[in-house]
């Protein structure tokens, strides 16, 4: 506070410092740097678009559930449930679809009503799957909304313990409900979302130029959380709890609503990649997602988002995802042992939270 | 508006017990429109059960509240704050992650109304006006209100306390302590601030422990020992002395040292 009169106080800062162009977009460099490195090291197939569409496609289910996650993290809590809440909705979406269809196809041979479709049809195989998506996005909301209850009404001392807790259970009853074996085949439409692309423009060459719908998919929902956490008072009051829950609290914001809130998306997350996953590998298996939670994790800090909570961006998350996407693709393309990736992918992990150490003691007075 | 003589607050007889510790005992306070009171005693003394009582965290055991000259019983914080009762914490109670304007609308953050009112966003440019016509209102000094608040020196981050909890129709803004924290140069700003919510219909109740900082401000001082009021004078006809003579019992644990020495 200087001595003086007071000056009118600006409404956004006119601040250009070399600290703050990092601390907005360093990320984004650290992710440019990389993929022209790599673009080097393998320069005649890395950047190619089968391959980016390739990396797309596989990073799409860990898109999802870091972003659930950062969610969370925001909050200063952790989710170690999303894996195991990825793999019952997805057992629960290709039970479902079999059953249903076994259902109404005994139905439709006994009765054969005229007007009703004939359940090999496309119009049955997309009610079909809108009502398998439904179940499974049912599914990964209300274990959410059990996590945030957890943490809210029964006020265990972290989520990592509830969550930990629901990981056990989710997975157990994946592995009851399905005995323990895989589920093969999903309807059509279903597929789609996982494995079908869209074709967008004919190239020169008469190929076209195509988009996995899983990228489009991801996007959208990356969309909607950073319209969610910027522009609403519910993204306001996200990050207020995590920056601090007793000020939250002080300014009337209703933690506990905020909390529940986060850890139902968070679960409605997994059950989105849970369709990816399921549509990918056009299937339900009970092992899917095992230690996903932990590279969801990863994909958050790695993209800057602070364990500590209340600090972190829907774009940082989505730029974790494709750091340990491309690494991955990249080190494979090299031929480097798959157990060399892991190697980096830790390396990476502590870099960016020491990065964000760094960044707390420069930004905080005290 | 004519002068009103009725007090904005007025507590009587106000009793409050924890299990058998006896914290308030029947006490009586009166704060005056445009009057800084300053609360002083002892740790232990009942000053901030006696705020947790007017701002509804605890509810009395005994004794009435009046607020504007109507009875009231504010059965949690928030339906105090809605009545124009804010508390500055201690603690500061601010979110360091989030900007400065973030802070002052904090849980009441403005919104504009889309497809009918259907869907709500933030007004980001409305809020960030309005806080710096707050700012330059109460003559708070910070360059920018898009600076986050961790980057806030002490002083800066109180005055936003302050300022967060006086901006918003705040009738009454009590603050607990604003001054322990902060470093010394600091002071004189925030008590400046203090002063100036006077100018702007807004009463204030001072706790602090900081005799000077008392004086300094207060048009009035009344003084809690175990749990009951055993002075209240206005400023200009007591001393510091006397003060803490007040808050300690000084006169009557002379005579019982007296009684044990015979």
């Amino acid at each position: 506070m200087s001595a003086t009169a007071t000056t009118t106080p600006e409404t956004k800062a006119r601040r250009l410092t070399v600290s703050s162009v990092l601390d907005r977009f360093g990320i984004g460099l650290a992710l440019i740097l990389l993929m022209i490195i790599l673009a080097m090291l393998s320069p005649e197939y890395f950047l190619t678009e089968d391959n980016l569409n390739n990396v797309f496609r596989q990073s799409s289910v860990n898109a999802m559930l870091a972003l659930g996650q950062f969610l969370v993290i925001l909050t200063a809590g952790i989710d170690l449930s999303v894996g195991a809440i990825m793999a019952l909705s997805m057992i629960m979406m290709a039970l479902s679809s079999h059953e249903l269809f076994k259902l109404y196809a005994a139905f439709y041979a006994q009765a054969a009503p005229t007007a009703l479709p004939d359940p090999q049809s496309t119009t049955f195989m997309l009610v079909l799957t809108g009502v398998c998506i439904a179940i499974g996005l049912a599914i990964g909301l209300f274990v959410g909304l059990l996590n945030g209850w957890g943490t809210t009404k029964l006020r265990l001392p972290h989520p990592f313990i509830v969550t930990l807790g629901m990981m056990n259970i989710a997975r157990g009853a994946t592995d009851l409900i399905s005995g323990g074996a895989p589920i093969t085949g999903v309807p059509t439409p279903m597929r789609a979302f996982g494995a079908g692309v869209i074709l967008l423009f004919k190239k020169p060459d008469g190929e076209w130029f195509v988009v996995p719908v899983a990228l489009l998919v991801v996007i959208a929902f990356y969309f909607a959380f950073w319209v969610l956490l910027k522009h609403s008072k519910m993204g306001r009051h996200i990050y207020a709890v995590g920056g601090n829950i007793q000020a939250a609290r002080y300014a009337g914001i209703n933690v506990d609503r905020v909390l529940n809130w986060v850890y139902v998306l968070c679960g409605g997350t997994a059950a989105i990649a849970a369709l990816l996953l399921a549509g990918r590998t056009n299937s339900g298996y009970p092992k899917a997602g095992v230690g996903a939670e932990l590279d969801a994790i990863a994909a958050v800090i790695i993209g800057g988002a602070s364990f500590f909570g209340g600090r972190g961006t829907v774009i940082g998350t989505f730029i974790g995802v494709l750091i340990m996407g491309f690494i991955r693709n990249g080190l494979n393309l090299l031929n480097v042992s798959v157990f060399w990736q892991e190697v980096a992918i830790g390396v990476i992990i502590i870099a960016a939270a020491f990065v964000d150490v760094l960044r707390r003691h420069a930004a905080s007075r005290t | 508006m004519p002068a009103d003589t009725t007090p904005i607050v007025e507590m009587r007889g106000i009793v409050k017990n924890f299990g058998p510790v006896r914290a308030l005992r029947g006490v009586d306070l009166r704060l005056d429109r445009d009057e800084v009171l300053g609360l002083v005693g002892d740790n232990g003394a009942g000053k901030s059960t006696l705020m947790k009582v007017l701002t509804g965290v605890h509810q009395p055991d005994g004794g009435q509240i009046f607020f504007e000259g109507q009875q009231v019983r504010f059965e949690s914080p928030h339906a105090s704050r809605m009545n124009g009762i804010e508390m500055v914490y201690q603690d500061l109670a601010l979110a360091g992650n989030l900007s400065v304007d973030n802070n002052i609308y904090l849980g009441r953050e403005m919104t504009r109304g889309y497809l009918g009112g259907l869907i709500k966003f933030l007004d980001h440019k409305g809020m960030a006006r309005e806080a710096v016509r707050l700012l330059e209102r109460l003559r708070i000094d910070i360059r920018s209100v898009d600076y986050r608040v961790e980057t806030l020196s002490g002083g800066q981050r109180q005055a936003v306390a302050i300022g967060r909890s006086a901006g918003f129709e705040a009738k009454v803004v009590i603050m607990d302590e604003p001054t322990a924290a902060l470093a010394v140069k600091e002071v004189g700003k925030v008590l400046d601030l203090i002063h100036g919510l006077k100018d702007h219909d807004v009463a204030v109740i001072l706790i602090s422990h900081r005799l000077q900082d008392i004086f300094a401000v207060c048009d009035r001082i009344m003084v809690l020992r175990q749990g009951q009021v055993v002075g209240n004078t206005p400023k200009s006809q007591t001393s510091m002395d006397e003060i803490v003579a007040l808050i300690t019992g000084a006169q009557e644990s002379a005579i019982r040292e007296m009684w044990e020495a015979a």
